[in-house]
This record gives C-alpha cells, sequence and structure tokens, in this order.
C-alpha cells in the first residue's frame, strides 16, 4: 500500500509534450498516488445512492450495474436538457487551446487529458459517439467514440482529478466552464456507484451527524469547549458561546473541518473571539454543523440534501439570519445554488449587522453573509479594538480561494482585513491571484490522503506563487478564506515551500483583537511565544509587563 | 489523419465542382440547386439547434466571475465582469463577443526547472486573441461587400467598407486586404494548430476541416478576382437571380472556378450548423457569461426543481438525544421533562430547554 511520495525535484521534472499515441487510444495507470479510494459500500447505502458494493480502481472489473451503459446514456441525455450549461458545452468548443495550460493539474503533471479541453473531450467524444449522427456513423473522423468500460475508468480518474476551480473558465472565449462538465460526469458516476470515499463518507457523515467528520452533538460541543480552554489560556477571556439556541439574532455556519484540525481550529478560535469582542448574539448549531457540502462534489440533488440544512436550522431556531465562515466551495453553494434549491427562505430577514446597522442588500435574498464581509464592515465602521503589530512577526500574502474568487468575487473584503490586521502585506503576482487564483490542488473533494502526489502536482502553481513571494519579500504566512484550503496547504507547503505556514483570515483577526480583559498576548492562537516568532525575523522582543496576576480583569471593557 | 483528411476532403470538394461543371455541364446545379439547399440547411439547421439549447433548461446562476462582487458600498465592484444588472451583462456580451476579451486574457505557461526547483511563470500570449479577431473581422468584411453581389443598387454602405478595404489602393482591381488577411489568418491558425505540440494533440478532423475549406473559399476567390478575372457581370447576373428568387443560369459562361467558389460556401453553410461553428450563436447563450451576478440578492429559479429527501432536525434529535440532553445540549423533546411535567402539573413544559442567555430584540 505504502508507495513513498516523490521527492520535489522528482515531481517537478514535468514534460508538457504530449505522447506520440493519440489519446483516444491511451489509458490512465492506475498509479498509487495518484488516484483516489473508491467509497465504501456502507456510504452509499446510508444515503441511499446506486450500486453500493466493494471494490476497487485497480481491480479490473467494477461490477457496474447491469445496464451501465443504458445507465449513462440516459443520464447524459437528461442532463443535456436540465442544463442549458453542459448542452452548450459539449457542442460549441473549437479547441483553441486557451484553456490548455491553465490547469494546475496540467502544470503539476504534463498529462494532456489534464488540459481541460481534453478533460472535456473524455466527455463529449462520447456525446457525439453516442447521440451524434456522424460521430455514430464516422467514429474517430468525427471525435466520436463508443462507450465502454475503459472509457469509465477513465472519466473516473480524470473527473477525480479535477477540482472543478473554474479558472480554464475564465480564459475560455465562450466561458465553457470545466467544473460545469465535471460536475455532470461525476453524477454520471455516480449512477453506477463510481464514487470516490473521500466525497462518499463525508456526505454520509454529513447527512446523519450534520458534518462532514461524524462528529456527533456532544463531541462538536466538546472540542469547541478545549479551543475555548486555550483562548482563555493565551488571551485570558473565557467566552461561553451558545448552542442550538433558539431566540438567537443569529445562526453562524462554518465548516466543520475547522473545529478538528490545525490549523483550521485557530481561525475557529477567531470566530469564538471576534464574536465575543463585538457582543454578538449568535448560535451555534450541532444539526447544521457543516458549512461545506461534499454533496456539491458528488451531484447536485445530494448537494440540495446536505444543504437543506442550513435554512431548516434557522427556521427551527428562529434567527434572523445567517452568518457564514470561512470556506471555499461553501459560498460557491451559497451564491450560486442554495436560495434556488433551498429557498425563498422568506422566514428570514435582510441581513442588517447588528454592531453597524448596515444593511448587506447583496444578500437580500439569501438571507446570509460571509464573515469577511462582515467584519470587513466592523473594522471600516471601527468596531474591533485592533493592533496590528501583534502580526508583525509575520510577512502575509493572500491565497484567493476558487470559490469565492470565480463564483463570487470577493476579493477586496479579505484584503482589506488583512490591510488593518498586519502591516506586511504582499500580493503574489497577478497571474496568480484574484479571479486567475490557482487552486490549492485539493479542492471538490481531492483532499484525501491516499492522492499526495496528484495533490502535490495540482498544488505546484500555487506554491510556485507563494515560492515567488517568499524569495521577494520574506513571506511566511499564506493566509487564505477556505477550509479546504487550511486542510490541504499545510503539508502543501512543506513539501514545496518549507518555512512558509497557513492560516485563515479570522485568526489574523483575532490575534490582533485588543480583547476586554485581556491578560498581556505572549503567545499567539496557536500557543507560540510571540518573542520567538520575533526573533525568528529579527525583531525586537517585546517588554512584557512583569505582573502575571493583576493582568486579568483589569476593568470591564472601560467604556 | 485529422490533417491530411481534412486537406484531401477540400481539394475532393473542389475537383467535384470541377467535374460537374466542367466536366458534365451540370450548372444548375451547383450554381443554384446546392446554394439554396445549402443557405435553407443553414438556417433551418442553426435555428432549430439554438431552439433546442433554448429548451434546455438554465437551473442555476453560475457564472464566472472575473472582478470584484458588489458587496459594501465603500468597496468599488467591477460591474462588467461581475455584472449585477442586465446592463452589467450586455457589457460583458459586448467585450465578449466583439473584442473577445476572455481570449484576451490569454498566457503563456512559461515551466522551467532551476537547480531542481520548478520556476512556474504565466508569460503574455496575445496571438492567439489577434489571430482570432483578425480571422472574425475579416471575414465579416468580405461577408459584407459580397452583399453588392445580392443586391441592385449597391448599397452605399457596401460601397464604403469596400472602399475601405481597398485602403492600399494596389493593383488593378483594387485589393481587398479583407480577403487575403482572412486567407493569412486561417493559415496562422492552422500553422499553430500544427506546431504547437499540445494544441496538434487535441485538434480533431473538425478542427481542420473548416480551416482547410474557408481557405479554399479565400484563395478561389482570390483567383477569381485578380489572377483569372472572371465574368462578373455575368457572376452578378447569377448571383442577383439567387437573390431575387429567379434563379436562372446566365448565357454567358462562367468560369468553373467560381462554381468551385461557390461549392465550397455551400459546404460551409450547410456544415455549419453541426458543427464547432455553432459557437456564433453559442457564445451568446453561454450561462457562466450572460447573466447577472446577483443570486444572493434576487432569487433564481430552477423549473425543474424537485424535493428531495432530507435529514430533518426531529430525525437528528431522535439519533441523538440522550447525548445531547448528557451534553447539556437544548432539545425539542426531553422524555424525562415531559415525563416530570405531566406529573406535576406542566411548570416546565413552557421553559424553553435551558437558553444560556435571553437577549432582546
Amino acid at each position: 500500500m505504502a508507495n513513498p511520495t516523490p521527492k520535489p525535484e522528482q515531481i517537478a521534472a514535468v514534460d508538457h509534450k504530449p505522447p506520440a499515441a493519440d489519446w483516444m487510444d491511451t489509458k490512465p495507470e492506475f498509479k498509487p498516488g495518484m488516484f483516489l479510494y473508491a467509497v465504501r459500500k456502507e456510504s452509499l447505502e446510508g444515503v441511499g445512492q446506486p450500486n453500493p458494493r466493494d471494490w476497487n480502481p485497480t481491480d479490473a472489473d467494477w461490477k457496474l450495474p447491469a445496464d451501465w451503459k443504458g445507465i449513462v446514456r440516459e443520464g447524459i441525455k437528461e442532463r443535456l436538457q436540465r442544463f442549458r450549461s453542459f448542452q452548450i458545452f459539449m457542442d460549441i468548443c473549437v479547441r483553441c487551446g486557451a484553456c490548455a495550460d491553465k490547469c494546475h493539474f496540467f502544470i503539476g503533471s504534463g498529462d494532456p487529458k489534464n488540459m481541460p479541453v481534453l478533460r472535456a473531450e473524455l466527455l463529449r467524444s462520447i456525446y457525439r459517439g453516442e447521440f451524434k449522427v456522424a460521430g455514430k456513423i464516422l467514429g474517430k473522423l468525427a471525435g466520436g467514440r463508443k462507450l465502454t468500460e475503459e472509457v469509465i475508468k477513465e472519466w473516473f480518474y480524470y473527473y477525480f482529478q479535477c477540482t472543478e476551480c473554474r479558472r480554464c473558465s475564465v480564459y475560455c472565449p465562450y466561458g465553457i466552464d470545466t467544473a460545469e462538465i465535471t460536475i455532470m460526469a461525476r453524477e454520471i458516476l455516480n449512477l453506477l456507484g463510481c464514487q470516490i470515499d473521500w466525497v462518499g463518507t463525508p456526505v454520509n457523515n454529513c447527512f446523519h451527524t450534520g458534518n462532514h467528520l461524524g462528529l456527533k452533538p456532544h463531541t462538536y460541543k466538546e472540542n469547541v469547549e478545549y479551543l475555548l480552554d486555550d483562548i482563555e489560556e493565551y488571551s485570558g477571556v473565557r467566552i461561553n458561546p451558545s448552542f442550538n439556541r433558539k431566540g438567537a439574532e443569529l445562526l453562524f455556519i462554518t465548516p466543520s473541518g475547522d473545529v478538528f484540525a490545525d490549523p483550521g481550529i485557530f481561525t475557529f478560535m477567531g470566530y469564538l473571539m471576534l464574536f465575543d469582542h463585538i457582543g454578538l448574539d449568535y448560535t451555534w448549531s450541532t444539526y447544521a454543523s457543516e458549512g461545506g457540502n461534499f454533496g456539491f462534489f458528488t451531484s447536485h440533488e445530494m448537494m440540495k440534501r446536505l444543504n437543506a440544512k442550513m435554512y431548516a436550522e434557522a427556521k427551527r431556531l428562529g434567527v434572523k439570519w445567517i452568518l457564514g465562515g470561512e470556506c471555499g466551495h461553501m459560498w460557491r453553494v451559497i451564491t450560486q445554488y442554495m436560495d434556488t434549491m433551498n429557498g425563498p427562505a422568506d422566514f428570514l430577514e435582510v441581513p442588517v449587522s447588528p454592531i453597524t446597522g448596515t444593511r448587506f442588500q447583496n444578500s437580500a435574498s439569501t438571507k446570509m453573509v460571509h464573515i469577511s464581509e462582515f467584519t470587513a464592515d466592523l473594522i471600516h465602521n471601527n468596531k474591533l479594538k485592533l493592533d496590528p503589530s501583534r502580526n508583525d512577526h509575520l510577512r502575509v500574502t493572500f491565497h484567493d480561494s476558487c470559490n469565492p474568487a470565480r463564483g463570487m468575487g470577493m476579493l477586496e473584503e479579505p484584503r482589506y482585513i488583512l490591510n488593518n490586521v498586519c502591516n506586511n502585506f504582499f500580493e503574489m503576482p497577478p497571474q496568480t491571484i484574484r479571479e486567475n487564483t490557482f487552486c490549492c490542488g485539493g479542492g471538490a473533494g481531492l483532499n484525501a490522503g491516499e492522492n499526495m502526489e496528484m495533490r502535490f502536482r495540482g498544488g505546484l502553481p500555487r506554491m510556485n506563487a507563494v515560492q515567488y513571494v517568499k524569495d521577494r519579500h520574506g513571506v511566511n504566512m499564506l493566509a487564505c478564506v477556505c477550509a479546504v484550503d487550511r486542510a490541504v496547504f499545510p503539508a502543501h507547503l512543506e513539501y514545496w515551500v518549507p518555512g512558509v505556514k497557513n492560516c485563515g483570515v479570522t485568526e489574523l483577526v483575532a490575534n490582533a483583537l485588543v480583547m476586554d480583559g485581556e491578560i498581556p498576548r505572549q503567545y499567539n492562537l496557536r500557543g507560540e511565544e510571540v518573542n520567538d516568532l520575533r526573533e525568528e525575523v529579527d525583531l525586537p522582543p517585546i517588554q512584557w509587563p512583569e505582573e502575571e496576576e493583576g493582568g486579568e480583569p483589569s476593568e470591564e471593557g472601560g467604556e | 489523419m485529422h490533417v491530411i483528411f481534412s486537406l484531401l476532403a477540400v481539394i475532393v470538394l473542389i475537383a467535384i465542382a470541377y467535374a460537374g461543371v466542367a466536366g458534365a455541364g451540370m450548372t444548375y446545379l451547383f450554381g443554384v440547386v446546392i446554394p439554396y439547399a445549402a443557405v435553407i440547411t443553414f438556417f433551418l439547421g442553426l435555428i432549430l439547434k439554438v431552439l433546442k439549447w433554448g429548451r434546455s433548461a438554465v437551473p442555476f446562476n453560475i457564472p464566472t466571475t472575473c472582478g470584484q462582487q458588489k458587496s459594501l458600498p465603500w468597496i468599488k465592484p467591477n460591474s462588467v465582469d461581475n455584472p449585477t444588472s442586465t446592463g452589467g451583462v450586455l457589457a460583458r456580451m459586448f467585450f465578449e463577443v466583439l473584442t473577445m476579451r476572455s481570449l484576451f486574457r490569454n498566457t503563456k505557461l512559461d515551466y522551467r526547472v532551476a537547480h531542481g526547483q520548478p520556476v512556474i511563470r504565466q508569460g503574455s500570449e496575445k496571438f492567439l486573441w489577434l489571430f482570432a479577431i483578425l480571422f472574425h473581422y475579416s471575414f465579416l468584411v468580405v461577408l459584407l461587400w459580397h452583399l453588392r453581389f445580392f443586391m441592385e443598387p449597391v448599397p452605399k454602405l457596401v460601397g464604403v467598407i469596400e472602399a475601405l478595404d481597398g485602403f492600399f489602393e494596389f493593383g488593378l482591381p483594387q485589393l481587398l486586404l479583407s480577403g487575403v488577411i482572412l486567407v493569412a489568418m486561417a493559415g496562422a491558425l492552422l500553422d499553430r494548430r500544427l506546431r504547437m505540440p499540445n494544441i496538434r494533440y487535441i485538434s480533431l478532423t473538425s478542427d481542420y476541416f473548416p480551416l482547410f475549406l474557408i481557405m479554399g473559399i479565400g484563395i478561389t476567390g482570390i483567383l477569381m478576382r485578380y489572377l483569372l478575372r472572371v465574368d462578373i457581370t455575368a457572376i452578378k447576373e447569377l448571383t442577383m437571380s439567387l437573390a431575387v428568387m429567379k434563379p436562372v443560369i446566365p448565357q454567358a459562361p462562367i468560369d468553373p472556378l467560381f462554381y468551385a467558389h461557390i461549392f465550397l460556401v455551400s459546404v460551409l453553410f450547410a456544415y455549419f450548423p453541426f458543427s464547432k461553428l455553432m459557437h456564433m450563436p453559442g457564445v451568446f447563450m453561454s450561462p457562466t457569461r450572460n447573466l447577472t451576478t446577483n443570486s444572493r440578492e434576487v432569487r433564481h429559479v430552477n423549473p425543474w426543481n424537485y424535493p428531495v429527501k432530507t435529514h430533518t432536525y426531529d430525525e437528528y434529535e431522535e439519533d441523538f438525544r440522550d447525548l445531547m440532553i448528557e451534553a447539556g445540549l437544548p432539545v425539542e423533546h426531553n422524555p424525562a421533562e415531559e415525563a416530570a411535567a405531566a406529573e406535576g402539573g406542566g411548570e416546565a413544559a413552557e421553559a424553553e430547554p435551558e437558553a444560556p442567555e435571553e437577549k432582546k430584540e
């Protein structure tokens, strides 16, 4: 099982020249580290998905359903009618190749089928071969080919090597979005039970327990309590948030990964401190305890089934509106799907910040505001006491997560926040940020443990841009607003750009927050001694006040 | 294979026209029947295809946002690349269609390895955009001045276009730049397809064929105008008769090259609705470009939205009630409390299950 991941210099030796053989004549090699495990039977059964069975992508026989060809044909046909995007993207590509070198997986692997145009052709060739007269008769000459089990294997390999990041769609003269094609292909694969475990199992967990990690209600609460202890230790402030509380003004929902894993937990601590600092009347939910939505990575229907919890819980608790944490695809789902699928949320109110009075007209229908929008508004209205010098040991750059960038356009808000909570901020090259941003390499359910080589390859373009600012500006912190990023980047940074760490924007906010009743902040939220960190970047140490005891409750707030 | 086949196909098409006209004298077939059939196929095919696309639903609002969203009043939104209004969408489509804005963004991967370290840059690459935009606009100009063959009197505007096109006032008959540029750009696009290994790898017969076809059309046209000096009066007699739906083959003989030219044009027209050339109407209908980005402000409706099986809060509480009570989490139904309430006269029944702090609105 264990396959030694190649060294960076081995992976970096990428040849972008295509092979001699025509792409229709080549097959993917299921090499350890480069593919994802099959979904376990129980996970498909748990949410009533087709063809649950024990199988492995390296098996010769994938145990497809008896009438699998009919299922695929019917699946394609149905989706051509339901999604104009799919129909048009099947018909109008001119193969100009503008997208070819835009994909992080192509850049990092050189595999020609990772060129977005070819990734789409994998499906388009079947569309022509099975549905078009010319393709049926002329075959390859008309760009068509027949549906075989090999095609299904190829689809599985390549459509689970696309992070639905939409970078290619920015450059396409017709806006052809490979994410759309990958979404359709995954839906069709799902009809055959060909799903990956890192999508299928979180989906099943999320459905039953409310979050991807399968944290049961008491565990979720306990995990948060550990973080509260840490906050108290490092800042001297004890916070008492509420869970599942009816009558709170807001419901806050964020990805569950942040309640569990380093460094997401520090962002989570940041939320707790920020909300305490402004006295926000809000509650957490253990039922809607997942902002992310891995259902999005298997089918529209599954996305809807998981997403339904957000509005349902907001309604049950009687909150006014929903505030959402830092997450990438969660915000694509909220921005472009949630209201359509599970709305209208007419039981909620148009979001108004209870602190600043700002009305978030841009979310008048979804009734859900992004934490970065919310925080930027707080800062703009001087509602936060901030000491950005507390982050002086950090030299920060910002990674635009694919979905907030290309599925939402939230580009300035996090930058505004960063520029207010730290003093050293540097941008990566323009071709790698904002709408041109490179994916972390682990989105759309690909942040599993068994495909590390694939991830390192996909993460290379982003990491190389980080290297660029590290070399020029001494950048040592990569900030982001995405929980998948926070799950993916630590390993990628260690592999490609050692010495650079990763954090959420709200973690830096909380480090800079001057909390009421705080003790001298000798430690950051990670429990690292600030003076040690300052020493690493040749900054003079801070002289902390001597008295350990008296620092505690100085006075209530001061005002 | 793709290249050779496409080239041969166009050569064979020319040969067919020559054989048909010069050999078999089928001028009426090539001069009247086929052009009419081709034009009918073009319009019918195009309309039916667009209607088919139109019948396909747009269930979700999925524009690709390429600029700052409209959120807080003090952050300047990019109203073209992230359009929240119809005006913004129109502007986005205007730039997309008339200036090929997305293609203008194109970059070129510069991937090197120095001392074992990868160095990845995105260099500037405007050639594809340049070739494409010159190709399309020269094609448009050629089409426009061809109107002179189908209108009498020739509209002023067509004359103006022609005059501009002949700006260099070179040669006799005056050299029209558009035709030359069209052929040159088709050649450049072909050259690019052949010489860039990855682009060659993705190219299909259906990518080469239209290029060869258009080059064939351009070259036959140029030969007619500048070298063979075909009988222009006879040609206009024929084209006008086609335009007014009273087709006649003129008495004066027309060079078979002309028939080859209109045969290739006919093939292009007939081929259009079944090919990638449908990117022309398609670009207007692409949901990642032609939708407003205000789906958080205004609800987008999915015509086929259907109910799904969810896991309700009640089911969830049913699964975890004991654990929740034990952890001090509020529950909707607390059997112990309810039992006590039923016994003791119901004083606990009204209280909300332990809310830590009640805040007023």
